[in-house]
């Protein structure tokens, strides 16, 4: 039997999904089903027949979530990053600190104590003016 | 590429009577220790813990067996039946016939110390293990190319694990090639235990000679790898009616687990960080770590500072409460000021923040009218003054000769250093430093991979080393570079004169003396210090302990990036909160009982309180714009806080983590 998880990530070659424990407990494996966040570890790939699974790749890195986490301090080391980004996409818009940490209370994250996802959170709700480009300060990495 | 697995003992202590494969071999290669090409152990200080068992064991869960297979399920279907003759294990650190290292420390005399105090107050504390339990587990890749072997894995010091394998596969330094790849988290879980996963996927791909694939999976991750080292530290202090105190008698034991791993180094820092951030003039510290048939304990962050600090900021409060006295005022009495010497005989310098920290927390949280505000109700409100020396500790730095490059680009230049990523903001920060010391932009900087075979050694990723040691190496190579580009933009530098790399190393500051027979000197060239305050909430109904705010003042120098430098201190709370209050390692029979995040509570967004980030700088001059380290101070202060807390609310706890049967079993004051 394989796991929503496996086929993501071996059949689909879909790596932004993660696998931190495989028993439903640190989210990290997060996806959308059907809109819903879902642990795909503990989903038989069966049960998602006709289902529409919406992956971090999905968000194509322009979602208003993932340049919050940027800046905000959202990600450290990024593991648990794609689930913690998909199940803040899930929530309500302006949702309160409480029903963020509920909503949330299933995606463990062990380098940021949260303070940084919520500023994150909170920093993507306000729409920024199109026609304020962000910057891309990425640091590359040298491939000589 | 063909997936790797590693059979484990089932025992703690013993000897291995047979072993044999029950399936069928075919398709399936099998390592033992006889295919070990060099020296079957994990190089790294004593060269005690074997890669593969040989016919000892001495833990539940040491290696014995390696398997691997084309297919996964193939390898979970492999049965391996061993019989053992078991021995009688030592769980009991304090009997156990092997110590790995002692240490003491000795500042003026202990009696006359007494002498002079008009109290004297004794006390026990204990602190357990503590699993790292970073998201992503240990895993490598290991590839036979080159008539050598190339390691790509989740990792914190690439060259330790080249170390550990030129000598594990007999193989010259230009044969190992070691990359780390994205990391998902290490908090010094990644620093030596790779060596070990790594040796087993090269034994397996050198035996196969094929690309072998081993990552555990969150059980064995939790089984088998290194966790905090458990502690119990006992303190015998003497103190006059104004709260001075005269003499500190501190004894520190360590659990090391069944190898030496590096439980010398834990042991040192834990004992430099035992008589805390106070100045006294009579001190004996003495410290031992010893074998118990447990797996080996290693580094997490903090490494022995959090275990003593633990010990000396509730002690602490007990003598508050012996004397009658302000908590607040106790410590003002006693913090180390700049020009006082430390128990190893360091005379600190302008930037000791002590009084500082405590200052601002006791302002931000309005602390003693708090505390009178909330006495006698179901809340209290606790604080921990604390300190952490940056860097590898006395002679360390200079041993480890770090080294670092710069390699000019035409856009700007590339930073070639060992050091990782790992979360931290490694590459961010350096870039930083590198694009202001040559005046180019940000953007210009490009970080290589952490790759030995294009990088140099730039020593470990640990020790909160990263930004104050490797990172002002970076700044001499890029001063230097702009020295030598003069006018010229890079592009035109390699133009008109070729390729440019800069490399430096490691310069001790002059000043600095350390004495590493009698433990004296300056341990540390620089300290962080912080003060945190936290207010907990019982709850009757459940006897659940709930942290309701955590203020950390922390004091290190210079936050390069402020966003990062918050991001570490609140997770290094964050952690803190969980091994005060809900994180434990049982043991049943020397092995874990509760392996799994079901049953291991790390802490989640309904387990963290609200974390208030003050950031206070007191620059260190040998630091790139005056930064001290940052990565581990922030886990010494929650648990002290909240038991001082606790305390508050009425329970005498002196162990953690403070759970609801330990608070229920606990004293009331």
């Amino acid at each position: 039997m394989k796991r929503l998880l496996d086929v993501l990530r071996e059949d689909c070659g879909l790596t932004g999904t993660k696998e931190g424990c495989g028993e439903g407990e640190c989210g990290a494996c997060t996806v959308l089903l059907d809109r819903e966040p879902v642990n795909s570890c503990l989903v038989p790939f069966a049960q998602a027949r006709g289902a529409k699974i919406t992956t971090i790749e999905g968000l194509k890195g322009r979602h208003p979530l993932q340049k919050a986490f940027v800046t905000e301090g959202g990600a450290q080391c990024g593991i648990c990053t794609p689930g913690m980004i998909l199940a803040a996409a899930a929530l309500p818009r302006k949702a309160s600190l409480k029903e963020i940490r509920t909503g949330l209370a299933g995606n463990l994250c062990r380098c940021t104590g949260y303070e940084g996802i919520y500023k994150a959170i909170r920093k993507s709700w306000v729409p920024s003016p199109k026609s304020l480009v962000l910057s891309r300060k990425r640091v590359r990495h040298g491939r000589s | 590429m063909l997936h790797g697995t590693t059979v484990r003992s089932t025992i703690p202590c013993g000897e291995i009577a047979s072993i044999r494969c029950a399936f069928d071999t075919d398709g399936y290669t099998v390592v033992d220790h006889r295919d070990v090409p060099g020296k079957n152990v994990i190089a790294l200080i004593e060269d005690d813990q074997p890669c593969l068992a040989t016919g000892e064991v001495r833990h539940a869960a040491e290696p014995i067996l390696l398997l691997a297979h084309e297919e996964k399920e193939k390898l979970l279907a492999a049965k391996v039946d061993i019989a053992y003759r078991p021995k009688t294990p030592v769980f009991d650190a304090s009997v156990s016939p092997r110590t790995f290292k002692t240490i003491a420390i000795e500042k003026g005399d202990l009696a006359r110390g007494f002498a002079e105090a008009d109290l004297v107050v004794e006390g026990v504390y204990r602190t357990g293990h503590q699993e790292q339990l970073y998201v992503e587990t240990n895993g490598v890749i290991a590839v036979p190319e080159n008539g050598g072997v190339t390691v790509y894995g989740s990792m914190q010091c690439p060259y330790y694990v080249h170390k550990a394998l030129k000598v594990l596969l007999d193989l010259p330094g230009e044969k190992v090639r070691v990359v780390q790849t994205e990391t998902g988290g290490g908090f010094g879980g990644k620093e030596e235990y790779p060596s070990m996963i790594a040796g087993h996927a090269c034994l397996l791909a050198l035996k196969a000679r094929r690309p072998v694939k081993l990552v555990y999976d969150r059980v064995e991750d939790m089984l088998a790898t290194t966790k905090r080292h458990p502690s119990v530290v006992r303190h015998r202090t003497g103190v006059r009616n104004d709260g001075r105190i005269t003499a500190m008698d501190i004894d520190v034991l360590l659990d090391g687990g069944a190898y030496c791993t590096l439980s010398p180094v834990v042991l040192s820092r834990g004992v430099i960080h035992a008589s805390g951030p106070y100045r006294c003039d009579h001190v004996r510290v003495r410290g031992r770590v010893t074998m118990t048939n447990t797996p080996p304990n290693g580094a997490f962050r903090g490494f022995g500072a959090p275990q003593t600090q633990f010990a000396g900021e509730v002690h602490m409060e007990r003598i508050a409460e012996a004397l009658g006295m302000d908590p607040v005022r106790l410590r003002e009495v006693n913090a180390l000021r700049p020009g006082d010497t430390t128990a190893t005989g360091q005379k600190l310098g302008r930037d000791a923040s002590a009084l500082a920290v405590l200052r601002e927390a006791v302002r931000r949280t309005d602390f003693r009218r708090r505390r009178r505000a909330l006495a006698g109700s179901n809340r209290g409100l606790g604080l921990a003054l604390f300190f952490h020396g940056s860097g590898f500790t006395g002679g360390g730095e200079v041993k480890l000769a770090s080294k670092a490059s710069l390699e000019l680009t035409p856009r700007g230049a590339r930073i070639l250093v060992a050091s990782t990523e790992i979360g931290q903001g490694t590459r961010t920060m350096h870039a930083q430093i590198v694009a202001d010391a040559l005046g180019l932009p940000y953007d210009a900087i490009e970080v290589s991979d952490a790759d030995t075979a294009r990088v140099p050694d730039s020593g470990p990723t640990v020790a909160s080393r990263t930004c104050m040691v490797v990172g002002k190496i970076l700044e001499n190579c890029a001063l230097e570079m702009k020295r030598r580009l003069g006018r010229l933009t890079p592009r035109q530098y390699l133009v008109r004169h070729g390729p440019l790399v800069v490399t430096k190393e490691y310069e001790r500051p002059a000043q600095m003396r350390w004495d590493d027979e009698t433990y004296r000197g300056d341990a540390y060239g620089a300290y962080g210090w912080g003060c945190d305050v936290a207010e907990v909430e019982f709850d009757p109904v459940s006897g659940e302990l709930r942290p309701v705010r955590l203020t950390a003042v922390q004091e290190i120098g210079k936050a390069i990036h402020p966003v990062l430098a918050e991001g570490q201190i609140a997770g290094g709370t964050a952690q803190g909160i969980g091994w005060a209050l809900l994180e434990e390692v049982i043991l049943r029979d020397g092995s874990m009982a509760n392996a799994q995040m079901t049953n291991y509570a790390a802490p989640t967004t309904l387990d963290t309180p609200p974390i208030d980030v003050a950031i206070l700088e007191s620059p260190y001059e040998n630091g790139p714009h005056g930064a001290k380290g940052v990565g581990e101070m922030p886990i010494d202060g929650p648990a002290p806080a909240i038991v001082n807390a606790i305390r508050h609310l009425g329970w005498d706890v002196r162990e953690i983590p403070a759970t609801p049967e330990r608070l229920a079993a606990s004293a009331r004051r």
